[in-house]
């Protein structure tokens, strides 16, 4: 018979040991809302789970000189009821609360989602359009990671055996810069992205956009941070011309398939229209801020 | 007991009072499928097949049987080999030869997810090692699961033998055609060609799942002596039974079936799959076995219902009179012969009152999961073809839909589409009150439409038991036997208080297993707040008789001159003597001195259910470049005939047009290549979460059954009738796009607006 053994160790090298050491899979858990699911229908069948929550700092938000620390197990619910983080950065806020229902939000976090490795993932893009780095930890020592880094393929990431995330970084916003996040889902929630954008954008004081990222998820294997999409943003103040050439961006960006959620001619063209709807709301946040 | 016609003679009847179960409900106690465990108890699970078509060449139990800690491994050759034998259990025609196959296959599987092999162990984990272990050895064939595909010369052949019924030559050759049926009357073509305008359209519907909350969950211990308990979650214990007893060629007498709790049936649990399965490990291991379906099972292995295709042609004048009209449907069976294609062809034109009309269908298998009732079944099917042409028609002729159907109404004295004539109905009713409602004039703003659709369903009566126990304390007791699904608990007590006379809450209803009460049919058809309401009016009133024999013997007078009023025995006039009134009580109190307890039972086949009719009224807005379909506004309404507790009329009606919205914007099984669901979970199959609604109002039209007491008809199938038509018209107002295939979900809308740009 299978066994299964579970440790929440107090701290990481203790959380590092535990991984490295294990000689079947081990799987790290922060909420459980992906893991625990998969557990069950015998999607993985790990012969040990480290549950990070009980390492000091993992979980809880601090505000530094350099911007944002997110700790990686911390809760979506944590997350949306931060003021300042809502404030700085409400594309990351609102695509964190979009995960799963109040329940799931007690639990599901950012590291989670991210290594979960879907490409539908809803932080994801939102993570990556703000520029986010995780820090990851291992027996090796400690390194930083551009977000967009880390997933390689649907279900892996390029984390090696003991390594995992102990926290994320966001800088401090500069003057006229936000960020939002859609997702595209056939019913009103408790549903899977079809797709997903993130949109950050920093606007000069005429509202003249001079930097921008834009991020689909859903429709390509991992996360597509869209270069041609955040060109055809800078320089504009979100003009017709400029709407149309992110939205020919957005489509030419898409490598999805086609599958029971949809097909790959209404995916390419709803992350044109996802595209246009997410930059109008960044737009508006960076003016009014 | 004579009709209350008159609404202001009730007391009971058409009040709110809180459900007698509702408390179990909140707090979690009770009791489902799932819940009970007994000493000693097995996990029972189920080695389905991966294949949509093959043949069981072998199957090689010893492995698993080997595994320290399974007590039992059952295929089809532990269960007897019973003959074809067509019965009338549940909610329509079976045969238990295909009920028998369907729990377990024999020789060859017929779908994705068909049951091969079963196994009782002593935990969860080592019943899925055993399940690993059994070694299957499978020939597979080639597979078809949609209607058309599998009515093609060339398909595969799920039954050698089955040639088609109903079609005159009789074919030579076996076809995947189970049967053709056609109803109708007048020459249909000659009102066509009377026509001024005539309308046609092709549509089709993909299979859904009831998606009850609950999935199949039943515990069963058999004694050595052969004797048998079952505590199951269905929509009948004594179908349960029946089932039970034919499939393993049992005594019904040495099975007893206790109704569990039910989280949700909507006709999917009207059919057995694993009570047997559990009955022969139990019986193998000397141990209770407990199964629990999971969600993926319920699935691939339960009943949806049928999709399919409908061809719909009408006819009509300029003014709007129908002069003929023609509908073609073909409904896919699952891996057994029974569709539900007659009523689904019976209900398509029942709404109007037509000169010239003909349904045919045709019943075909193909390798998908067995169909089981769902909610009217067939009707939904029918209808949302029949109600788009209306449309389409209405349309066409300039004129307001409601008025179009007002135009052809049914109404008493009409000569059905499916034969019968009509006794009193409500249906012009139903749509004056449609047409009156604020919602019909709302206004709308850009990308909004609002669509009208209508639907008929017979509703059934049928066999029901009842008794009702006066208690010494002059509280009361009400058993029936069946199941509540939709609060009927409630609705029974309240029948009862109002006949005795005596407040609700001095009433508690209980449901009755197998051995405590009479034969009861299911929980289905809409007939239990008429049929066992019925039994239980009929026992009260049998109560009530004896209750003023008592008193007459208490008084020295003859029973022929007491009444009862209001809970109480009075004398019936100045000549009966100038007693005081007796209230029930106090009858109780005394009932050892003359005669001994006051019971009464009523066992009866109830006649006479009422049809009823339905018309929504939907608003939606459609995003033209995403193809969404938000929901704006929902009105149901219908003819209950009576409602006898409004909530729950409600709630049924809210429940059913929720089903139905489902059904038309997302709900769709979809298979892979190889005819292997690929959506077998509630994250892919896409049923309506309650942000995706608006309020459903539902408006109760009452036009009183004169064949039920209180006036009941049938509530629980009208609603999931017309939505998939009612929305598929708003659609085509808010965008002027007709859409054809269901459901119209965000990728087909989209794909219509890329089409109509050209
Ligand atoms: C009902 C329901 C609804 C959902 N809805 C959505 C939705 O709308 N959108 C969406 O994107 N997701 C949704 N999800 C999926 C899931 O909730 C999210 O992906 C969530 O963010 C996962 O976080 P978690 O902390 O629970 O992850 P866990 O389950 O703990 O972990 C997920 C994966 O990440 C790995 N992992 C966890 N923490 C770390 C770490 N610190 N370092 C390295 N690897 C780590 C785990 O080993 C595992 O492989 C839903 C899930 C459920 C059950």
């Amino acid at each position: 018979m299978p066994r299964l053994s579970y440790a929440a160790p107090t701290s990481v090298p203790d959380a590092i040991k535990l991984l490295a050491g294990a000689a079947g899979l081990a799987k790290v858990m922060s909420g459980g809302t992906d893991l625990l699911v998969q557990l069950r229908s015998g999607r993985t069948s790990p012969e040990l789970i480290v549950d990070t929550k009980k390492i000091p700092g993992i979980v809880g938000i601090r505000e530094t000189e350099s911007g944002f620390v997110i700790g990686a197990a911390t809760s979506g619910a944590e997350i949306g009821e931060h003021a300042g983080l809502c404030a700085a950065y409400p594309g990351i806020v609102e695509a964190t609360n979009l995960i799963g229902s109040t329940q799931v939000q007690g639990r599901a976090s950012l590291a989670g989602n991210l290594c979960n490795a879907s490409p539908a993932a809803d932080s994801v893009p939102a993570v990556i359009a703000s520029r986010g780095v995780a820090i990851v930890v291992g027996p090796n020592g400690q390194r930083s990671v551009p977000v967009e880094q880390i997933v390689t393929a649907p279900g892996r990431t390029s984390l090696a055996k003991g390594e995992f995330i102990l926290e994320f970084h966001l800088p401090k916003p500069k003057a006229h810069q936000s960020d939002a996040y859609l997702r595209f889902i056939p019913r009103t929630e408790m549903d899977i992205a079809v797709v997903g954008c993130g949109v950050s954008v920093t606007l000069d004081d005429n509202g003249v956009c001079i930097d921008a990222r834009v991020v689909l998820g859903a429709v390509a294997p991992t996360q597509v941070v869209v270069e041609a999409g955040a060109k055809a943003l800078i320089g504009s103040k979100l003009d017709e011309a400029a709407l149309a050439a992110l939205d020919a961006a957005a489509r030419a960006a898409c490598n999805p398939i086609n599958d029971k959620r949809g097909t790959i001619d209404f995916r390419v063209k709803v992350a044109g229209v996802m595209a246009r709807r997410t930059a109008a709301i960044a737009f508006e946040r960076a003016g009014a801020r | 007991m004579n009709f209350v016609a008159n609404k202001s003679d009730l007391k009971v009847v058409g009040t709110r009072p809180v459900r007698p179960d509702g408390m179990d409900k909140v707090t979690g106690k009770a009791q489902f499928g799932a819940d009970l465990t007994l000493a000693g108890t097995l996990v029972g699970k189920i080695k389905r097949s991966p294949h949509a078509h093959a043949r069981i060449v072998a199957i090689d139990t010893s492995k698993a049987l080997a595994i320290p800690g399974v007590k039992s491994v059952i295929t089809a050759a532990d269960i007897p080999d019973i003959p074809s034998e067509e019965a009338f259990v549940g909610e329509g025609p079976t045969n238990f030869r295909d009920q028998s196959l369907n729990c377990i296959a024999r020789d060859k599987v017929l779908y994705e997810g068909h049951a091969v092999a079963a196994v009782a162990a002593t935990s969860s984990a080592i019943a899925d090692a055993a399940l690993a272990a059994i070694e299957v050895t499978y020939e597979v064939l080639p597979h078809v699961i949609d209607v058309e595909a599998a009515m093609a010369e060339d398909a595969p052949i799920l039954f050698e033998g089955m040639i088609t019924q109903g079609v005159d030559p009789k074919p030579t050759k076996a076809s995947n055609i189970v049967k053709k049926v056609a109803f109708g009357h007048g020459d249909w073509q000659a009102g066509m060609a009377e026509a001024d305008v005539v309308v046609e359209g092709k549509y089709d519907t993909a299979a859904v799942h009831q998606a009850y909350i609950e999935p199949h969950a039943c515990i069963a211990s058999v004694n050595p002596d052969g004797q048998t308990t079952i505590f199951a979650s269905s929509q009948g214990q004594f179908m349960i039974r029946q089932y039970t007893a034919k499939i393993l060629g049992m005594d019904i007498a040495d099975i007893r079936v206790t109704p569990a709790e039910i989280g949700g049936g909507f006709g999917g649990k009207t059919i057995v799959y694993i009570e047997p399965l559990a009955v022969a490990m139990s019986r193998q291991a000397g141990r209770p076995v407990k199964i629990v379906m999971t969600r993926d099972e319920v699935f691939r292995a339960s009943g949806p219902t049928s999709g399919g295709t409908i061809e719909v042609k009408i006819g009509a004048k300029k003014d709007g009179t129908i002069t003929g009209a023609y509908a073609m449907v073909k409904l896919q069976a699952g891996a057994f012969p029974g569709s539900p294609v007659a009523p689904a062809c019976m209900c398509a034109f029942a709404m109007y009152d037509l000169k010239n009309v003909m349904a045919e269908g045709y019943d075909v298998v193909s390798n998908r999961a067995k169909v089981a009732a769902y909610r009217a079944p067939g009707a939904p099917i029918s209808t949302f073809a029949v109600e788009s042409v209306m449309d389409e028609l209405a349309i066409k002729l300039g004129m307001d839909p409601i008025d179009l159907r007002m135009k052809n109404a049914a109404k008493q004295g009409t000569k059905a589409s499916y034969g019968p004539v009509f006794p009193v109905i409500g249906f012009e009713e139903v749509l004056e009150a449609a047409k009156a409602h604020p919602h019909w004039t709302a206004p709308l703003g850009p990308n909004q439409g609002r669509g009208v659709a209508t639907g008929f369903w017979f509703n059934i009566g049928g066999e029901s038991s009842a008794s009702v126990f006066v208690n010494e304390d002059g509280s009361v007791s009400v058993v029936s036997g069946s199941p509540d699904i939709g609060g009927s608990r409630a609705s029974m007590a309240m029948m009862a208080a109002e006949v005795l006379g005596i407040p609700y809450e001095k009433v508690r209803p209980i449901i009755g297993d197998t051995a405590q009460i009479g034969i009861t049919g299911v929980t289905g058809g809409s007939r239990v707040t008429f049929a066992t309401g019925m039994a239980t009016t009929q026992a009260a009133e049998r109560a009530v008789d004896e209750l003023k024999k008592r008193a007459a013997m208490i008084w020295d007078i003859s029973p022929d001159a007491v009444d009862w009023k209001d809970g109480e025995a009075v004398p019936a006039g100045a000549n009966a003597g100038g007693f005081d009134p007796l209230p029930l009580a106090a009858i109780a109190l005394k009932a050892a001195k003359t005669g001994g307890p006051i019971n009464a039972e009523v066992s009866i086949n109830a006649q006479g259910a009422g049809a009823a009719f339905g018309a929504h009224i939907a608003d939606v807005e459609v995003d033209p470049e995403t193809g969404f379909v938000k929901i704006l506004r929902y009105t149901a309404v219908q003819d209950v005939g009576r409602a006898i507790h409004p909530s729950y009329v409600e709630g049924q009606i809210q429940g059913g047009a929720t089903q139905g919205i489902g059904w038309a914007l997302n709900e769709e099984y979809i298979y892979d290549k190889n005819g292997r669901m690929d959506n077998a979970g509630f994250l892919d199959y896409r049923v309506p979460v309650a942000s995706d609604l608006p309020m459903i109002e539902a408006v109760l039209v009452e036009v009183p059954n004169p064949r039920h007491p209180f006036g009941v008809r049938g509530v629980g199938e009208v609603p999931i009738i017309p939505p998939m038509a009612a929305i598929g018209n708003a659609i085509k107002a808010a965008t002027g796009m007709r859409l054809v295939s269901l459901p119209m979900s965000p990728p087909k809308v989209r794909a219509a607006f890329d089409a109509a740009k050209g």
